[in-house]
This record gives structure tokens, sequence and C-alpha cells, in this order.
């Protein structure tokens, strides 16, 4: 066992950790983020996408023990005072999800797209987004989302 | 009508509109209860040990070291099972717990419940099983001459035809016409499918939990909670009230929730602990954990005149249904009868025959049956355009399905089919220019696994044509019910078992609810068995119709009740069926009735490739479609099916092969079954073509199963355009495209 401290979604834990554990799965089982969903457990579809320190993370990939002091935004963590994050929001207005399962990798990752700038065009979107897989939507949507809230984010700076 | 007369108000919500999903801010706000997100006070964990042999005697099975080990609250096998120790969604034959015999790798054999999933694998270790590993039937073909697989023959004696050949489900021949009519051109090809994964994204799980007085309540994400509740009791040897299904929040299905995953097994680790059970399964028991959709084999010989008309078709379709026959007479019915395609011909020979295998289960996928026959009888329609010298939208045009035709069922066809339309339609979207190189990888084939400068690019433009049947088929009594708890202060409540899987039915059903009460103040009761009668599958595109129709006749009946009381509180619940269907002949495949089929939907899509014939890789550039929908409930939602439906035909046309050898899945995960990324999905550009089902609520079809149908075909003649090459066999590999 080991002594972990994370902060997610501005909460400070102080954990025991099996070095073993997944971050995912410290998320999910430790601190009940279950918003956060495992679709493949090999780091192949990006529904367990989360920020560590502001850079999105296949969470399914990482041990808890190495996220030690970092900082952790979860899908819980993007709404702020009861508004959704304008990607969550385009998501919704968009009808970029059905079963819904991959939607908070998604979002996640395309926040961490916007944030660093690279949400430039409709390819970039989806060179970007690649690693997150969606069965249900076709895509089309997501990505008209995400460069429907890029340009809602760009304009708010 | 008067000139002052007001027009309502139209509040948001009605039938017809544009609405985000009704559950979108739970679901992009991560609090959304996915069945993976379950948990209770005091809950155990059950896993499953699972044959590594597709076909062997078991010999005996030894759980005593399993028990010993910490943690270990339980080990069970066959002997545990109180009640039946078989069951199945059209014949039960499949072992919920193998007995003397394993079929297929991965069939469940025993189940262990401890304190920690870890210690719950460590357990599974620990059983001895002795197998006799036998010989397995690993080839369709070779099947109907090996050791029969099931010598009792479960699937003898249900109306289809007594065929007596080993490892036969269903044998179903249609004869319609004279089929050896000469004509003056003949093409003949032989076609092949893969075995496609519905990977769905969210695997399967799910919460069993004691009821103290020796019933159940099961928490899972399906397709079906009534006839999952009606193969769990008997297992269990409860009654069906004793056993609860509650539906959970379900990560997609695509067919791959109709029959039971872990259902029985977590209620019987429950009903033996007398603790929640909870079962998850990863995404390589996901694999072997659900039916996948039909391999295929089908030999084709399409006659026609000179000018064009299709003046005889036969066809022999063999289908794989792998070691237990879930759905596969359905889906070999769907085969024969959608075989030809939409296309008016007088005469016919289409014999279908699903057999079973050592090979994985196969059953429910998304278009079932008509998705394999679509690609076989899609490219003999361009091979027969070729050979004719004729344009293949116009060969499609000329020999169109319509009303008041016939399928080779005999069945004439009465509601809604706008062949002709959706052909128009889709051949009418301009196709993009060109791109010019040097371009951007990105816009390569391989994107930047491209290593080229696009020297070796091939563009070809493809067209096909598509149709199924919406509703159950060939007699089955299918029919929904919905409740409707009217309040005094004029709010609702819509009770309903209808699986929302993804899809949308919560919204049609708000949608439907809110336009017949005239009110927003419209709630969905949790989908359970406890509370409301049946709803059906959430499957061959039925649900829409079924669950519309429900929820408007109970609407209609809960308005009437309160007017004749005079207001107060009502509850009414209803039931609705669609036009009652017979079965085929056994003998001649004809209908025995009007109709064995309720009602079809047709899709057309042009498709324009860039094949890169020194590399072998594809991109698929631009897809236009028209899809015929009878009358869009939420446009929206709609496009979104048909956009998503796209996206797993061109799975299924580019990358998409569960591959086996002797039996054994070689791939099952994500970094070996690859489904199309944000980079594999062109645009799609949609028309929806209204008109109006007259047998239909509304006049809606389903709309979930056209798209997946025709994509596969329309994709992979683009790719025959662009390369020259036949390419006969879906997924279409590197090698078939290298020139
Ligand atoms: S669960 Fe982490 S990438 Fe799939
Ligand atoms: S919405 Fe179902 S996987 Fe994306």
């Amino acid at each position: 066992m080991r002594q972990v401290a994370l902060t997610v979604n501005g909460m400070r834990h102080e954990l025991e950790l099996e070095p073993r554990e997944l971050l995912v799965y410290v998320l999910r089982d430790r601190l009940k983020l279950t918003g956060t969903n495992v679709g493949c457990d090999t780091s192949s579809c990006g529904a367990c996408t989360v920020l560590v320190d502001g850079e999105s993370v296949k969470s399914c990939t990482v041990l808890g023990v190495q996220a030690d002091g970092a900082e952790i935004t979860t899908i819980e963590g993007l709404a702020a005072n009861g508004s959704l994050h304008p990607v969550q929001q385009a998501f919704h207005d968009h009808h970029a999800l059905q079963c819904g399962y991959c939607t908070p990798g998604m979002v996640m990752a395309a926040v961490s797209l916007i944030e660093h700038g690279e949400a430039t065009s409709e390819a970039a979107i989806r060179e970007g987004l690649e690693g997150n897989l969606c069965r249900c939507t076709g895509y089309h949507n997501i990505v008209a989302a995400v460069q429907d809230a890029a340009g809602a984010m760009g304009r708010a700076r | 009508m008067s000139a002052t007369t007001e027009r309502p108000r139209l509040a948001v919500g009605r039938i017809g509109e544009r609405l985000p999903r009704e559950d979108a801010v739970p679901k992009v706000t991560g609090e959304f209860s996915y069945a993976s997100d379950l948990s209770t006070p005091g809950m155990l964990w059950g896993d499953t040990l699972r044959s590594p042999h597709a076909h062997a005697r078991v010999v005996s099975i030894d759980v005593t070291a399993a028990l010993g080990l910490p943690g270990i609250h339980g080990a069970l096998t066959h002997e545990d099972v109180p009640g039946k120790k078989l069951y199945g969604l059209e014949f039960a034959d499949q072992p919920v717990l193998a007995i003397d015999r394993v079929r297929y790798v991965g069939e469940p054999v025993a189940l262990v419940v401890a304190e920690h999933p870890e210690q719950a694998r460590r357990a599974l270790e620990a059983i001895v099983v002795e197998y006799e590993p036998l010989e397995p039937v690993v080839d369709m073909e070779r099947a109907l001459e090996q050791e029969p697989l099931h010598p009792d023959r479960p699937t003898m004696g249900h109306g289809y035809r007594d065929d007596r050949r080993p490892n036969v489900v269903r044998h179903l021949v249609i004869r319609h016409g004279d089929p050896d009519i000469a004509g003056d051109v003949v093409v003949t090809g032989t076609y092949e499918l893969g075995i496609q994964d519905q990977a769905f994204l969210g695997p399967e799980s799910g919460l069993a939990i004691p009821d103290g007085e020796g019933g159940v309540d099961i928490h899972v994400a399906t397709q079906w909670l009534h006839v999952d509740r009606d193969q769990v009791a008997p297992c269990l040897d409860l009654r069906p009230e004793q056993v609860r299904l509650h539906l959970s929040g379900v990560g997609g299905s695509f067919g791959g929730r109709e029959d039971l995953s872990m259902q029985i097994h977590s209620a019987l680790l429950a009903l033996h602990t007398g603790r929640p059970v909870k079962m998850v399964y990863d995404r390589a028991e996901s694999f072997t954990g659900h039916v996948h959709r039909h391999p295929a084999r089908i030999r084709c010989e399409h006659r026609a005149t000179r000018d064009g008309r299709l003046t005889s078709v036969r066809m022999q379709i063999l289908l794989d249904g792998g070691a237990y026959a879930s759905s596969s007479t359905a889906v070999a019915s769907n085969a024969a009868s959608f075989g030809l395609g939409p296309y008016r011909v007088d005469n016919a020979l289409i014999e279908t025959t699903a057999v079973y295998t050592n090979n994985p289960p196969c059953g429910a996928m998304r278009g079932f049956g008509a998705v394999q026959t679509c690609f076989a009888a899609e490219a003999q329609m361009d091979q027969l355009a070729a050979e004719l010298g004729l344009d293949p939208v116009e060969l499609r045009l000329l020999n169109a399905l319509e009303p008041g035709d016939s399928l080779p069922t005999g069945q004439v066809i009465e509601g809604s089919l706008p062949t002709r339309e959706v052909i128009r339609r889709a051949a009418a979207l301009p196709v993009p220019d060109q791109e010019t190189l040097p371009r951007d990888p990105l816009r390569l084939p391989g994107g930047t696994g491209n290593t080229t400068t696009g020297e070796g690019i091939r563009r070809g433009v493809g067209f096909a044509l598509g149709f199924k049947n919406i509703c159950y088929s060939e007699g089955f009594d299918d029919f929904c019910a919905a409740r409707v708890v009217l309040h005094a202060d004029g709010s609702a409540v819509v009770h309903s078992a209808a699986a929302e899987v993804g899809q949308g039915v919560v919204g049609v059903m708000l949608q439907v609810a809110r336009t017949e009460l005239g009110t927003d103040e419209v709630t969905l009761a949790p989908h359970t068995t406890a509370t409301v009668g049946s709803a059906g599958s959430t499957s061959a595109s039925r649900m829409t119709w079924m669950a519309a129709g429900a929820v408007r006749d109970a609407c209609r009946a809960a308005l009437e009740e309160r007017e004749r009381r005079g207001g107060g509180e009502v509850d009414v619940e209803r039931v609705h069926r669609h036009p009652r269907t017979t079965p085929l002949d056994p003998e001649t495949g004809q209908i025995t009735g009007e109709r064995a089929h309720v009602a079809l939907a047709v899709a057309a899509m042009r498709v324009v490739v860039e094949v890169d014939v020194e590399l072998g890789l594809t991109r698929v550039v631009w897809v236009g479609t028209a899809q015929d929908v009878g009358k869009a409930v939420n446009p929206l939602a709609l496009e979104g099916q048909i956009e998503g439906g796209t996206a797993q035909g061109l799975g299924l046309a580019l990358m998409e092969e569960i591959v086996t050898r002797n039996g054994a899945i070689q791939n099952a995960s994500f970094t070996d079954y690859l489904i199309p990324t944000a980079l594999d999905m062109p645009p799609v550009e949609i028309e929806l073509v209204e008109v109006p089902e007259p047998d239909a609520p509304y006049g809606v079809k389903g709309v979930g199963e056209p798209p997946t149908v025709v994509s596969t075909a329309a994709i992979v003649s683009a790719m025959r355009a662009a390369t020259g090459r036949p390419l006969t066999r879906a997924p279409v590999r590197p090698d078939d495209i290298c020139l």
C-alpha cells in the first residue's frame, strides 16, 4: 500500500492505494466518480479519458500511484455553478450522443483539444478525437459539437 | 374554420420536432447510471469460468479448491441450477452452465462469487475441469455432414421444414414462379461475409439482489426485459413474478443484448449467497459473452432480359449460427425473404440454411440476414449492369419493387415502399469533386499512415439499395404495453418496459404523450417488469412503431376515462399490436395468410471512395443516402441513427471481423478488432423520404437498420468501381485491393 494525494475536481483526497490499482478504478470504485466509463481496459476506446494536470489521459493506462500529487478533472468536475460547460452544452444541443457511454471521455478529450488550441478545423478535430471510439453516432454530430464549442470558448476568451 | 380561431400553441417536444435527447443532460454530466455503475451495500462479485475448448466432453468439474480460497462465498456448476438447465430465445438449447459437453470457446462452465473481483478471478483458476476434447465442427458447409452437435435435435417440431441433415437449425426454401425460366444474360457469383461484432461500448453488466422471500430483482442492461424474465424464471425454478427485471443504463446494444448474458448467473449467485451479486464483463469476455452477426456464404445466379429486366434469381444462402440457435431461424427467414433486394422478380428459388457449428454463437445484430444478402444481391446487380452496359442506377430503377408488386414469398406489398423515390433522391445528391494531389496526408487513404503522396489513388463511385422488414414476422404475437397515469393536476406519468438502449425511444414516447395529452408535464417511470406489461424487444426496427402505438392508445384511453369520470386521477394500461402476420409454408416458403412481414423500409446509398491500390488502403470520401422513414418523429435523432448505422456498415466493409482459429476467437480486443474512428467516417448527406405507413401510428417506420443493411454493399460497390476487382468478400482485405 502507498499513501497518495490526489486533487480531483478541486477536492483533495488522501488515499492508501495498492501500487497496481489503475487510476480509472481509483476514481470509480474509491471516489465513486462513476461518470468516467470503462469500455476496453486496453487503452483503445477512450471512454475513460480524464484530465491529469490539464492533459487528456486514458485513465485505464495510468496507475493511481503515478497520479500522486496531480490535479485531476473528471466529467463530474466540468459543469460549474449548475451550468453546463460549453462542450457539454454543445454535445447536448447537437445530439452528439446516443447511448452516451463514450460521452464523458469524448467530452474530456474535446475540452483538452480546444484548450490546447488544436480544434482548429473539422479535420483537426477528427484527428484529435481518433483515440475515442463511439459505436452509436458515426461521429458527425460529435465533430459538429466540438467545432461549435471551440467557437463559443474562443469568443468567451 | 373561422378566421378568428387561434392555432394551438405548439410547445416543445411534440411529434415531428428536432429535439435533443431527453437524457442528454445526465449523459453529458456523467450522472447517468450505466449497468456497470450499479452498486449496493454488502454486494459480492460474481465471475464465470469459460470453456477453453470449442468442442469437448466435460468429464468432471471440481470446485473444492476454489471454495477454500479467501473471500469466496460459493462456486456453482450445472448441478446447482435448480430449475430448467437449458434456455434460449427461440429454442431452449443452451445450458445455463455446461453439463456434459461444451460447444464453443467461452461457454460458461462454472461460477464463483467473492468479496472482491480479484478474489473471484483467482478462484476461477482453482477450479479443476477435466475435458475430453472432441473434433470441432468449424466449417459451415461440412457441418451438414459431420456428427450432430445437438443429437436431441431441439430445433425439430417447431413448424419449420423438417431437415434430417445433421446440424441444421433451419432450412427454408422459397420457390416462386418458375426459377428455371431463361434470360438473355446470366451472372453468377459467390459472396462471403465474416463475423461482425456489435461492439457496443458498454460491456455487459448486471446486479442481482435477493428479495429475502425467495425471489430476485435483476438490474441489467438488456433489450427486452420481459423475455429475459421468462427465460430466467424457469431456470431458477421461480414463478415469473418472483423475478423482476429492471433496466439499468445501456451502453449500446445493436442486437447483442437480445440473448441473456449474466442474468441467470448473477441471480443464481445472489440466491445462493443471500447477498446482492454484481457481474461485469471486461472487453475480452464481452466478445465471447454475446452472440455475433452470422458469417455467410451466398451463391447467386441472376438472369435478365437484354433490356435489363430480371427474369429469375437463384440464391443459396448458408449462415453459420455457431454453437446455439439464438435467433438463427429469424435470421434465416430475413435472409431469404429479403435476399433478392427490393426488386421485382417473378421467378426465384432461394434456399437458406442456418447451421450449428462449434464457432462462436451468432444471433441478432442490426439488420440481421438482410445485411448479408444485400451485400451479395447488390454485387450481382452491379455485375449485371456491367454485363448489359447499363447504368447501375437505371438498372435498379427498372426493376424497383413498389406497392402492388409481390415479394418472393407471394406477399403483395400493400403498405408504403417508395423504392423509386429513394433511388432518385440518392442518385440526385451531387458527389464532391476529386481532391487534388498533393494534399494533407490526413485526407489520403490510411491518413498519416500513408507513406506515399497518393500516386496510387483510384476513385470509385458506388450505389446500392437495401431493404428489410419492420417489426416481428411469421406469426409472432408481437405486442407492446404502455400505462398512463393522469394526475388530477393534468400532469402524466408513462410506464413502459420499452428498452432505451441509446436509440431514443424515451424521447419518442414522451413526444407521443405530449402530443396526445396536449401537455408538457409528462414524465417516464423507470423501465421495469414490475409495473407494466411487456414492450417486446428493442430490435427489428420495431420499437418506435410499437411504443408510439402503445403510448398513443393508452393516452387516448386515459383521456376518455377521465372524461367519463368527470375528472380525478386515472390509470390505464393498453396493449398495441401491429397487423397479424402468419408463418411461411414450411415446404414452399410461401405466405399462408396475407403477410409474413408487417411492413418494409428501403434505403438507397451513393458512395465515393478512394482506394490506394499500391498500399491496399481505402478512404470513404463521401456518403449520400435517401431513406424511407414513414414519418420522422424526431429528425435529429433519426439522422443520428442513419449516421451511426452507416458507420457500422462501413466497419463491416473495411475492417470489422472476428477472426477464429478452430473456433477460438483470435482478436477479442479493441486493439485487434477495429471499429471505425472519427477519421474513418466521411460526411453523410441524408434525404428523408416520408411516405406514411398506413398501418403504423402516425405513419412511422423504424429507421435503425436500413442504413446498416445498405452501407456495406454501397461502399464495396464503390471499391469495385475504383479497382475493377470483383471483391466478393466483406470485410475487404488490403490484399484484395492491391493491384
Ligand atoms: S477503458 Fe480506457 S481506453 Fe478504453
Ligand atoms: S453514444 Fe454510444 S458509444 Fe458513443
